[in-house]
């Protein structure tokens, strides 16, 4: 089965957006590397200038890893994280890409499931799903589920999305569907993530769920807010009126 | 066509219901008036009802923090002997 996957001819791009991710990229490498074993893939790192020297550790993972399996595709300042993924597809070598969280809150031991949930479905896009049986989060206040559920239900009985978790953004896509889907998203945040699985389940994309665990970041604080969520509720009129 | 429209389509179609309840009278004229005022009731409740049941229900998972705690030791171990820096940092 491991044979097949390599055999099978799929190569897999990995897209990791960083921002002052200086030692969880390195965390994260390892952690790829141990669970794709047998799996043909490259792991592109999108930096954006980060000032706490996140590509100078990089770099040192090139060494360890090779250059043809690291790829570092910085760019000068902080540009945001939408156009950061479309900076990493257009570097991307194989037919299937995925978009992971470099924070440690998306855990690579996941990645082998929504490679074989592709291979069983032939799904153009498999998410990563946080509420159902065998998926979880920690580290969440009180609040934090209550924005979260309330986002939830609102998105489900407006939007019909046919995906339980719209916010994830640890997915698997064909590379041609991200492509397609990605250059017709214009939100940014939380929004994005929403935005770009409601127009690939419109278009007729097929989609697939793997449950997976979420651990929110260890360091560092949330910043969801009020001003978050305003956002959210813009967003989800500006679906509702678009899609 | 525009998820809104859908939407809309769905209220108009549930408006000619009850402008139809209304004129066929099989039920008294006062009860039918209010409907409106029902449904929208019953759609809150119903909403909070599932932000209520998605909380109580909330799935979490303490063990995966302390799982990732070792990964990360691991880790750490293997990248330092590969001359990697993840010192303190
Ligand atoms: N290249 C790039 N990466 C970014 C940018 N902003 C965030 N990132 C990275 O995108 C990923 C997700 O960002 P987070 O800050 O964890 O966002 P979040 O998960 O919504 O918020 P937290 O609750 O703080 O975890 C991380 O790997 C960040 O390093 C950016 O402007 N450019
Ligand atoms: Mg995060």
């Amino acid at each position: 089965m491991e044979e097949q996957h390599k055999n099978g001819g799929n190569k897999y791009s990995i897209i990791v957006p960083t921002y002052n991710e200086r030692l969880n990229i390195a965390l994260i490498v390892f952690l790829i590397f141990k669970h794709l074993r047998d799996v043909d893939f490259e792991i592109i790192i999108v930096d954006d200038g980060s000032p706490d020297g996140t590509q100078e550790i990089v770099k040192q993972l090139q060494q360890v890893y090779g250059e043809d399996r690291i790829l570092l595709r910085a760019r000068p300042k902080k540009l945001g994280l939408g156009t950061a993924y479309s900076h990493g597809l257009k570097h991307a070598s194989g037919n299937f890409v995925v978009i992971m969280d470099a924070d440690l809150s998306h855990h690579p031991k996941y990645l082998p499931s929504f490679i074989k949930k592709q291979l069983e479905t032939g799904a153009s896009i498999v998410t990563g799903t946080r509420y159902v049986k065998g998926g979880g989060v920690h580290g969440w206040n009180l609040m934090r589920k209550l924005t979260s559920r309330g986002a939830n239900v609102l998105a489900q009985t407006l939007l019909w999305p046919g995906v339980s978790d719209l916010t994830g953004s640890f997915r698997l896509y064909k590379k041609s569907v991200l492509e397609e889907v990605i250059s017709s998203c214009v939100s940014k945040g939380y929004v994005f993530q929403m935005e770009i699985i409601v127009r690939a389940s419109r278009k007729g994309y097929h989609i697939e769920e793997v449950p997976i665990t979420f651990v929110d970041r260890l360091f560092g604080s949330s910043k969801l807010g009020g001003s978050e969520i305003v956002g959210y509720l813009k967003g989800l009129a500006y679906l509702l009126v678009t899609t | 066509m525009k998820h809104i429209f859908k939407i809309m389509a769905l209220l108009v179609a549930i408006a000619a219901l009850w402008i139809g309840l209304l004129q066929t009278s099989m039920i008294p004229q006062s009860y039918a008036l209010l409907l409106p005022i029902y449904s929208v009731v019953t759609l809150g409740c119903y909403g909070l009802l599932m932000v209520g049941v998605g909380l109580m229900q909330f799935p979490t998972c303490p063990q995966e923090a302390l799982l990732l705690q070792q990964d990360i030791i691991e880790a750490k171990e293997f990248l330092q002997r590969k001359g990697v820096d993840v010192g303190s940092g």
